[in-house]
């Protein structure tokens, strides 16, 4: 019965394994990223960006179908000219770097759906808004599981910098100059990081992966350490629930996946044991010292 | 006597305006030096120049064989944010940087002197603390703690005692006592002159352009104050193009 529940579908359908590789896949590396931008409280940087490389991947899909690769570098490269502009406006000019971004990946986004509703059907639309974590074809699956794989492996090697430029930028310019190539590596992964959330979840929900499993990690732990294990492992655990409750109820599984993790989130915001607001309102007797 | 900073009419500012103007000297090997003036003097700014966050407007500063990013520096008001989930152990460690790089071990003997420095500052059990837990005080102990790990052969203090209490600051210039003793050059930014009268033995007197450089007793006279209360004039947004001394 159990079994039944929560492991046949995964024996029986082959592109229920599937789904729930890519979503593993992408949970293991959207965790610990959705922690740094919600510790640089750059938590909607990732939704403007998302919405920021929906044009290339429509003109990719547009000029050769839905093909894996075109629609990857299509994402990529709207997603590098709308932070670079960002970069360079906030730079030159007065506009500061969130109104820089919001201005570019509207304009981005505008482009994107005019492309796609003029020469596209309702259900291509669909399928960029919303992902299409069921179909995952061998292809899109390496390219998550690469992408995976490169974001743990730079994170490793950027991490100390990293940390040290979000905790003292003023100390890290001082004792060294790899401050900002770790941020722009960090900034090159969540790009990365939101096209292979894009191919499985849609351009809409893949930050939902990224920033609820760091809002979670937030609510238990102190350290950045714990953090990032406890945001991935509710990556994970939003991944493989979403999948089921998909499985058993019928509704779509990108939606499915993100409303676990929002539930797993409203659980921490409730009982979490740093800041929850359960023991805000009951924090029991002072102690003593 | 080696020097180990020499400015050579050197002029920092922001803008084009100037900040410390047409400034000329050594600093000794091993001297201990306040560095006076009234808000807005330009010490924080002479301090970015000597740590090259702030190049030169004109001239230049050398810093004999060191670079600019071996010398420790404490800026006044550091951008350190608070909230980042880090505890007081790994933000002292910090202090490594130097030896471990991005991503270089800390080893026994790293571990060892960050218990050590920790000590030093008097926060042992301190270790496990969330930064944003910390009284201003003990903040302030704990960025001492990272630049005696720094092992700087030149330390500059911004204010460095600034809005701590007297326990505190008497800890910490012991410290600053200790990096005299091992001949390290430590300039610092005060505001207390009494201080400075009875503990540093060199001190520059600023005032936008250096008003009095020398032994502490010769520069902190009547006179030289007030003259560095008077020099301390506005900045003029429409200020003509400077000609003097032009190089």
């Amino acid at each position: 019965m159990l079994y039944g529940l929560l492991a046949a579908p995964f024996t029986e359908f082959e592109f229920m394994r599937r789904a729930l590789a890519g979503v593993l896949a992408l949970a293991l590396g959207a965790g610990p990223i959705g922690v740094f931008l919600m510790l640089r409280r750059m938590s909607l940087v990732g939704d403007a960006m998302a919405h920021a490389i929906l044009p290339g991947a429509a003109v990719g899909f547009l000029l050769s179908g839905l093909n894996l690769f075109a629609m990857t570098a299509g994402g990529l490269i709207a997603g590098f000219v709308v932070a670079l502009l960002t970069g360079l406006v906030t730079r030159a000019t007065e506009l500061k770097e969130d109104a820089a971004l919001a201005t570019f990946y509207l304009l981005s986004l505008a482009v994107g759906v005019t492309i796609v509703s003029s020469k596209g059907t309702n259900v291509d639309l669909l399928h960029v808004l919303f992902g299409n974590v069921l179909a995952l074809d061998d292809q899109t699956l390496l390219l998550i599981a690469a992408n995976a794989t490169i974001s743990l492996l730079v994170l490793a090697v950027i991490y100390r910098p990293l940390v040290m430029e979000c905790v003292d930028p003023g100390f890290m310019r001082a004792v060294s100059c790899a401050g900002g190539p770790a941020h722009l590596a960090f900034l090159v992964l969540v790009v990365i990081n939101l096209v292979s959330g894009f191919h499985a979840l849609g351009t809409l929900l893949a930050v939902g992966i990224m920033m609820l499993p760091a809002a979670i990690g937030r609510f238990w732990a102190r350290d950045i350490t714990m953090m990032v294990l406890i945001a991935t492992a509710a990556g994970v655990a939003a991944g493989y629930a979403g999948l089921l409750l998909s499985f058993h109820s019928g509704i779509a599984s990108a939606p499915a996946i993100i409303l676990v993790a929002g539930a797993l989130y409203i659980g921490s915001l409730l009982f979490g044991r740093v800041g929850g607001l359960l023991r805000q309102l009951v924090p029991g007797r002072h102690l003593e010292a | 006597m080696a020097c180990a900073l020499r400015f050579k009419n050197v002029t920092l500012g922001y803008d084009r305006h100037p900040a410390v103007h047409h400034l000329d000297g050594e600093v000794d090997t091993g001297a201990l030096m306040a560095v006076v003036g009234p808000n807005g003097a330009g010490k924080s700014t002479l301090f970015k120049g000597i740590v090259g966050t702030l190049k030169p407007l004109a001239g230049r500063i050398e810093r004999g064989e060191l670079s600019a990013r071996e010398i420790g520096y404490l800026p006044q008001a550091a951008e350190i944010d608070r909230t980042f989930p880090i505890n007081v152990y790994d933000l002292v460690a910090m202090g490594l940087w130097h030896r471990t790089g991005p991503s270089g071990g800390i080893g026994a003997k790293a571990r060892a002197s960050i218990e050590e420095a920790l000590a030093a500052v008097g926060l042992t059990g301190f270790e496990d603390r969330a930064i944003g837990t910390l009284s201003g005080g003990q903040m302030q102990r704990t960025l001492f703690a990272r630049l005696l790990l720094q092992d700087a052969r030149v330390i500059v203090l911004d204010e460095p005692f600034n809005a701590v209490d007297a326990k505190t600051s008497a800890d910490l210039f012991d410290l600053v006592q200790r990096w005299h003793g091992e001949r390290r050059t430590v300039l610092t930014a005060m505001h207390d002159i009494d201080f400075v009268r009875a503990n540093f033995p060199e001190t520059l007197l600023l005032a936008r352009e250096p008003v009095a450089w020398g032994r502490t007793s010769n520069v902190l006279t009547p006179d030289n104050l007030l003259l560095a209360r008077r020099m301390c004039e506005a900045f003029d947004e429409h200020a003509g193009e400077c000609l003097e001394r032009a190089v």
